[in-house]
């Protein structure tokens, strides 16, 4: 007979249906996306996602339970660790293709097109008229893609927005070690500091969309150029989103009373999320917007 | 690090959950992992008769049986079948069997998301074959879904099979983040890294190699998405991007995936050879860092892929150089299992046949790799049959291969029942000798000139292709012979031993009963 809580046994759970039900969303969630693509209403893809919402929001409270009446052993925390910190290094895999394309168009691609390494006859051939630029404002078949009027800067807002990422990296620390020296206040202040930048971050990022769309006529089709801008930008903003939203989770649980300073693995797994998008956004920055 | 395991009800040694939502929501590792075998052989029978429509299409030149959009269509799904429902998920299920067992841990580190992993499979697969009854059929360009093919000129069908591979994603890196959790902090006190099975390693490199390759393969998908439906050009050079980048995307991916194929092979066959050769496994350490520099390695070559496809010539010789390089580290393991059965008392009980089956044929599969990854003469071989059967060498007489072994090699422990040594042998020779007439003559043929991919063919052919069906017939007939085999020896048999096997070393057979009960070690063993 073992007594469910003893500290230094590993948790084995038993049963589950939370997976299932997760599984029912997701696909519920793609093949609504994927009918809307034919001419179909989203309803079934926000069908799904409510779903998957409802899912994450169980299975997440019954961890969090676990968590707080002390079934978790050291062993599983650590269990966790390992978990989070490779998942991370699996969304850095998913933007490294995008940046690899990135990379790609700008390195191969675009001069190539315009007759580079071998290939001065097939230019000259195929699309004489087409200069190899970066950003790419004028395409090879000028016909099929409406292009940009003009690239985005860096220096404006995308500035200003890295100043905000860069700073809420620092607040999340602060959140860290005020929750470390106990300090209950500080650990909500700064936390929500760094939850208001982040969405801060996120609405300055929509209003970006807006002026790129209706002032510089940057788009997903104007060309490789709108391509690779809107998948890392959009994939980076969806991340900080998450992001966001997950450290105001840990801000609510930390109002709630949850987390001791030996005992806070949510909140360390938010934040190493929250300097991955950080980090990721500064490669944004730099190949997306400035060099 | 502590071991003792704590269940979330109040009593300790009771079995399974009764019913059929036992096998939904359970988190048991044996549990799951037998969900994951049952997969993989139910899409192995899937994806094995779509084969038999090719070979049936094939058997003599002109058009038999279907059109050729239905071909092309067979081609890409067989494809996408045995290698995302068929291989992958089999290797899966056997780690979820062993590695908690062979470490010496109560389960998987994180049962339910284990649980989760698996069961997105059936969906992904559902919508992956669903696609099949849409208008307009299913996906037709190849299980390399190489753009524009993919993107501008494919069915409608082809979002459902993008969401179908984002599904496979999702649960793919779930599953290698869960094996290296549970490697990385489950192993028992005293089992340190060095001491660890090999089926152990090469999992935990698989692992590592899943998490990095199948997000890249998410993006690709994106990206076609993203150009069918959302006019970006990242395939489109009218726009700026390359349909060239789609397959540089594609193989940085897809080299690695086929080593995420046979790397457990390479776990497995090393320990079944020491067994039956009742002697310690030659070279483990090396074997260990061969395996990480084939992980490694298997980075760097993608473009062998793509030496028709229009590289610059340094690009070509560097990835030509590279590839061959590969050979070095797989040579250390062949040599190191010869030299493992060198002067050892053998036997040849079934495991052992398949074994040695998968040492000799994914040998010669590796050997028509060496001569793909010729630059020059792969211009002459690229698309042709001779890829084919390069590629079946190495996955069917290889990774399939070492699978049925490892079936043989622990279904005794898992079910407590002893195969009947008749019937695995039966199914030995006759798979053996079937395969090998279904894909050597393919070797002629592609260097002949047989392209791959095309329903019909010139005559000079015929002969070659009507033995290969033949052989494809009879080598699908035996793996419904196994699916008897498997049914026959669940339900009963002659009692293993707990040891199983005479030369048998690991904490499954040294620890553990037969069958092996369903909580593995709630306390953890002592690693001699
Ligand atoms: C019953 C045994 C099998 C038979 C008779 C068979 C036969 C074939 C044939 C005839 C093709 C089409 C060749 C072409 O025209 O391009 C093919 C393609 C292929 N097979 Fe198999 N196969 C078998 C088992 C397997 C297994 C176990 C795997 C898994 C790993 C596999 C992986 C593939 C792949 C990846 C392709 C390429 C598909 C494509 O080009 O899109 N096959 N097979
Ligand atoms: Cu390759």
């Amino acid at each position: 007979m073992s007594t469910a809580s003893s500290a230094d046994q590993y948790y084995v759970p038993h049963g589950t249906h939370w997976p299932i039900i997760g599984s029912i969303g997701l696909t519920t969630t793609v093949v609504g996306f994927a009918r809307y693509l034919h001419g179909a209403e989203l309803t079934m893809t926000f069908l799904g996602l409510a779903i998957v919402i409802f899912m994450m929001y169980g299975w997440f409270g019954q961890v969090v339970n676990e968590s707080m009446s002390g079934l978790y052993s050291k062993q599983v925390d650590m269990s966790f660790r390992w978990g989070m910190g490779w998942f991370i290094f699996s969304e850095v895999m998913f933007f490294a293709a995008f940046f690899g394309a990135l990379f790609y168009a700008r390195a191969f691609s675009i001069p190539w097109l315009d007759g580079a390494s071998n290939n001065a006859a097939t230019a000259e051939y195929l699309w004489p008229n087409f200069e190899a630029a970066w950003p790419l404002l004028a395409v090879p078949l000028a016909e099929k893609y409406e292009v940009a009027k003009q690239a985005m800067g860096a220096w404006g807002l995308p500035a200003i927005n890295t100043a905000i990422l860069l700073t809420s990296g620092l607040t999340v620390t602060l959140a860290h070690h005020a929750l470390k020296r106990q300090d209950r206040d500080w650990l909500v202040y700064w936390l929500a500091a760094t939850v208001a930048l982040g969405f801060l971050f996120v609405g300055l990022q929509a209003w970006e969309y807006s002026h790129a769309y209706d002032d510089l006529n940057l788009r997903m089709d104007s060309g490789i150029y709108g391509s690779t801008f809107y998948m890392l930008t959009g994939f980076h903003g969806f991340h900080v989103t998450m992001g966001a939203t997950m450290l105001l989770i840990i801000t609510i649980r930390a109002m709630k009373g949850h987390f001791t300073p030996e005992n806070h693995f949510a909140f360390e797994a938010v934040a190493w999320y929250w300097h991955f998008v950080d980090v990721v956004w500064l490669g944004l920055f730099i190949f997306v917007y400035w060099i | 690090m502590t071991t003792a395991t704590t269940h979330d009800d109040a009593h300790d040694d009771h079995g399974p959950a009764k019913g059929l939502m036992r096998w939904v929501t359970t988190t048991n590792h044996k549990d799951i992992g037998t969900l994951y075998l049952w997969l993989a052989f139910i899409m192995l029978l899937t994806g094995g008769s779509m084969a038999m429509v090719i070979r049936a299409e094939l058997f003599q030149p002109g058009l038999q049986f279907v059109k050729p959009e239905f071909f092309n269509q067979m081609t890409t799904m067989h494809g996408l079948i045995m290698v995302f429902g068929a291989i992958m998920p089999a290797f899966v299920g056997l780690a979820n069997w062993l590695i908690p067992m062979q470490i010496g841990a109560p389960d998987m580190a994180l049962p339910r998301m284990n649980n989760w992993s698996f069961w997105i499979l059936p969906f992904a697969f559902t919508m992956l074959a669903s696609t099949l009854l849409m208008e307009g059929g299913a996906p037709a360009f190849g299980w390399t879904f190489y753009a524009p093919l993919s993107t501008t000129f494919a069915p409608d069908s082809t979002d459902y099979f993008i969401f179908a591979v984002h599904l496979m994603g999702i649960s793919s890196v779930m599953g290698a983040i869960n094996v290296i959790a549970t490697i990385l902090n489950m192993r028992a006190p005293g089992m340190t890294l060095m001491k660890m099975p090999l089926f152990v390693w090469t999992w935990l490199i698989t692992a590592y190699l899943l998490i990095a390759v199948m997000p890249v393969l998410a993006g690709a998908v994106t990206m076609m998405l993203t150009d069918r439906h959302f006019d970006t050009s990242f395939f489109d050079a009218a726009g700026g991007g390359d349909p060239v980048m789609f397959q540089h995307i594609f193989w940085f991916f897809g080299h690695p995936e086929v080593y995420i194929m046979i790397l457990p092979a390479f776990g497995i066959i090393s320990a079944i050879v020491p067994t039956f050769a009742r002697k310690p496994l030659f070279g483990y350490s090396s074997m260990v860092y061969a395996s990480a520099s084939i992980a490694i390695l298997s980075f760097m070559v993608w473009a062998h892929h793509m030496f028709t496809t229009g590289m610059p010539v340094a690009g070509e010789l560097y990835f030509m150089y590279a590839t061959i390089l590969i050979s070095v580290p797989t040579g250390v393991k062949v040599f190191n299992w010869v030299s493992t059965m060198w002067k050892g008392s053998m036997t040849f009980e079934t495991p052992m046949l398949w074994a040695l089956g998968f040492i000799v044929m994914f040998t010669i599969g590796g050997f028509s790799g060496l001569m793909l990854g010729v630059a020059p003469v792969d211009t002459q071989y690229h698309d042709t049959y001779f890829v084919v059967a390069h590629f079946h060498y190495v996955l069917v007489t290889g990774a399939l291969y070492s699978i049925i072994a490892a079936f043989y090699y622990w279904v005794p422990k898992w079910t407590g029942n002893m195969y009947s040594e008749t019937h695995g042998k039966i199914h030995f020779w006759w798979s053996t000798i079937s395969v090998n007439v279904l894909f050597f003559p393919q070797h002629f043929v592609g260097l002949a000139g047989m392209p791959r991919r095309i329903p019909d063919y010139s005559l000079q052919f015929a002969e070659f292709n009507a033995i290969s069906s033949i052989g494809g017939f009879a080598f699908g007939l035996a793996q419904v012979y196994f699916l008897y085999i498997i049914i026959k020896t669940i339900k009963g048999g002659e009692k293993a031993t707990d040891k199983v096997w005479e030369g048998a070393t690991g904490l499954e057979f040294e620890a553990l009963p037969s069958p092996a009960p369903y909580h593995s070690f709630d306390t953890a063993p002592e690693i001699k």
